[in-house]
């Protein structure tokens, strides 16, 4: 079988079509969702509204008055026949989050570092050490899907959730960690807590993180968390993001 | 003359600050929000002489009362009957009052439909927090602090566009409403993932008869009726709820995702509800019976695009009304070039004047 599936067009109502690129996680299909949505957003056509980056596919949102949809549906099907293979940009954007590990804001750490026969040292040793890929964001406002944690330290979310989770708290579900961006319910087991705001509707932006983004988890003492949080809260605060020339890749085909 | 200001003696059931949503943040995980139901909402905006999207209120089955404590101007109920009192009168909906100072508005309760749109001169002014006043509770964003009224709460409107006195007594005609027929199937167009749905599952959807269950506000209406049966997995890797979309978990139950949805969730959508009865819906309680029908894509956004033109028409209505009443024998003006609507400074015997006028076939 050699038919090509990919890219295809799925109609998702009278405002909205989603452009497929695979049925798989994988870093270089999710590359040309960006890649797709930095064209369309460039395009400006007549009624554009919104894009949504996924894992695997790219929203367009449009308004129907005012948008020729066959015309539209025809030009983004050109549009992602014509992206290529999708290799992904040779320099990638890293934000970095400042993370104070264990204790009150921690709470699961040590089950973490039981689960998984290591010291919570370690596990913080771990978590700091490979940089994760932003696939999306979903859930919440600001909310990233993280690929890329170090596989040691897959740990089976809690059996019961709880009912509030501090925004910040630093998260491990199964293969995948990330950082819950406002209060929220949640089942994740939390190993940390950063001072950064993932989200501040009163600050532009309001979200920092984008879809292709990295994230480098920096480990941060006490002191330094209280500093970063003073200054979230007097939104004087500019998290680092780095502009790296990196060899470094996920492998392809990873699931998380 | 100031601009409305107003102060919530009752909050009723669920009123929320709502504009026409909060658009170009989903990919970043911002909801939408906005109005549920944009036609009677962008109606209501026509009929004071606002912007179409002007923040307004949405008032949810047992609206709030409220005091106007400031200013004046005028105002409209659309959607759905909720029984609008101003000063304990009973005011149609579809219909321009004036309101000033002192004057209470009241709902005294529910007729038929669940959700109405009090539009008021100015629009409420809120502050604009990601381009939209709309309120979104679960984020806490927007509209007045993120939360529905409650009482004591003060809200101020925005300053009323020109010409906002001559909407008095303007009245949106029947053949103009949504039609917002209970017992209409909902038309949905299939996809995105229709292909991962038996033959049966698809049957039981199209075929039989659901209930709108309890759980059913702004982000979504579940249904209870004949499970879905899906070919394989009821999860998908993740990818973007539209407006409309009809989720179907491993349950079988669909759930019709609305203004509130998160942007992006796993679960395999059947269809998507469209635009139209979207709107259409959002007007029914829970306990209501539905039905699904398709419709094709091209047809839907015909459907759309008419409810566009009846926008259209409103305002043709608006400015024939406006420009036909109660003009006193102003002195015509001299040397004024011929521009085709807008707003102009004429001095007359020394004093400004400020003039606002509106094409009125224009539109079309």
């Amino acid at each position: 079988m050699n038919e090509k599936k990919y890219p295809r067009l799925l109609t998702a109502g009278d405002g909205c079509v989603v452009v497929e690129f695979g049925d798989v996680i994988d870093m270089e299909i999710n590359s040309r969702v960006a890649s797709l949505a930095a064209a369309v957003r460039k395009a400006e056509f007549p009624g554009f509204l919104d894009t949504v980056p996924t894992y695997r596919s790219l929203a367009v949102y449009f308004n129907p008055v005012t948008t020729d949809v066959d015309a539209l549906y025809s030009k983004l099907g050109k549009m992602a026949s014509a992206l290529g293979t999708g290799k992904g940009s040779e320099s990638r954007r890293v934000i970095v989050v400042p993370s104070l590990y264990g204790g009150e804001h921690g709470p699961d750490l040590a089950d973490v570092a039981e689960h998984t026969g290591l010291t919570p040292e370690e596990v913080v040793k771990r978590h700091t050490a490979n940089d994760c890929y932003c696939y999306m964001l979903g859930f919440t406002p600001g909310f990233a899907y993280l690929g890329g944690m170090d596989p040691s330290l897959e740990t089976p979310r809690l059996k019961n959730p709880r009912e509030l989770i501090p925004a910040g708290s630093v998260g491990i579900a199964g293969k995948q960690t990330g950082i819950y961006s406002i209060s929220s319910p949640g089942g994740w087991r939390l190993i940390g807590r950063t001072p950064m705001r993932m989200f501040d509707p009163d600050r532009n932006p309001a979200i920092f993180l984008e879809a292709g983004m990295w994230v480098r988890f920096r480990a941060v003492g006490k002191a330094e968390f209280d500093e970063i949080e003073a200054a979230t809260a007097a939104r004087t605060y500019r998290p680092e993001i780095l502009e790296e020339v990196s060899p470094r890749l996920v492998g392809a085909g990873e699931v998380l | 003359m100031a601009a409305l200001a107003f102060s919530v003696q009752m909050p009723g059931m669920l009123t929320t600050v709502q504009d026409s949503g909060r658009w170009s943040y989903q990919g970043k995980g911002m909801p939408v929000a906005g109005a549920m139901d944009m036609q009677s909402f962008a109606l209501g905006n026509i009929l004071v002489g606002n912007d179409e999207n002007a923040a307004a209120l949405e008032v949810t089955l047992l609206g709030p009362t409220l005091s106007v404590t400031e200013g004046e101007g005028v105002a409209a109920v659309t959607g759905a009957e909720l029984g609008f009192t101003v000063n304990g009168e009973p005011i149609a909906n579809w219909t321009v009052v004036t309101i000033r100072e002192g004057d209470i508005l009241s709902f005294d309760g529910p007729r038929s439909g669940c959700r109405a749109y009090l539009c008021v001169s100015g629009g409420i002014d809120v502050p604009m927090v990601m381009e939209s006043r709309s309120t979104y509770t679960r984020a806490k964003v927007g509209g007045l602090e993120g939360r529905a009224l409650k009482k004591g709460d003060a809200m101020r409107c925005g300053e009323p566009a020109p010409l906002w006195n001559r909407c008095e007594g303007l009245v949106c005609p029947e053949a103009l409403r949504p039609l917002r027929d209970p017992a209409a199937p909902l038309r949905v167009i299939p996809g995105p993932q229709d292909d991962l749905f038996t033959e049966k599952g698809l049957a039981s959807f199209y075929g039989t008869e659901y209930v709108i269950s309890n759980s059913a506000d702004r982000m979504g209406y579940r249904m209870d009726g004949e499970p879905i049966e899906h070919t394989g997995a009821a999860d998908i890797i993740s990818d973007a709820i539209p407006l409309g979309a009809v989720q179907v978990p491993g349950h079988g139950q669909p759930i019709v995702m609305l203004a509130d949805r998160q942007t992006t969730g796993g679960y395999t959508k059947i269809g998507v509800v469209c635009s139209v009865d979207v709107a259409a819906l959002s007007q029914r309680l829970p306990g209501a019976k539905v039905r699904f029908s398709k419709i094709a894509v091209k047809d839907a956004v015909g459907l759309v695009r008419a409810e566009a033109r009846t926008r259209d028409e409103l305002r043709k209505l608006r400015a024939a009304w406006r420009s036909s009443a109660r003009v006193s024998s102003a002195p015509v003006p001299e040397a004024v070039a011929a521009p085709t609507g807008g707003e102009a400074i004429l001095r007359v015997d020394g004093k400004e004047h400020v003039i606002s006028w509106e094409e009125i076939g224009e539109v079309e």
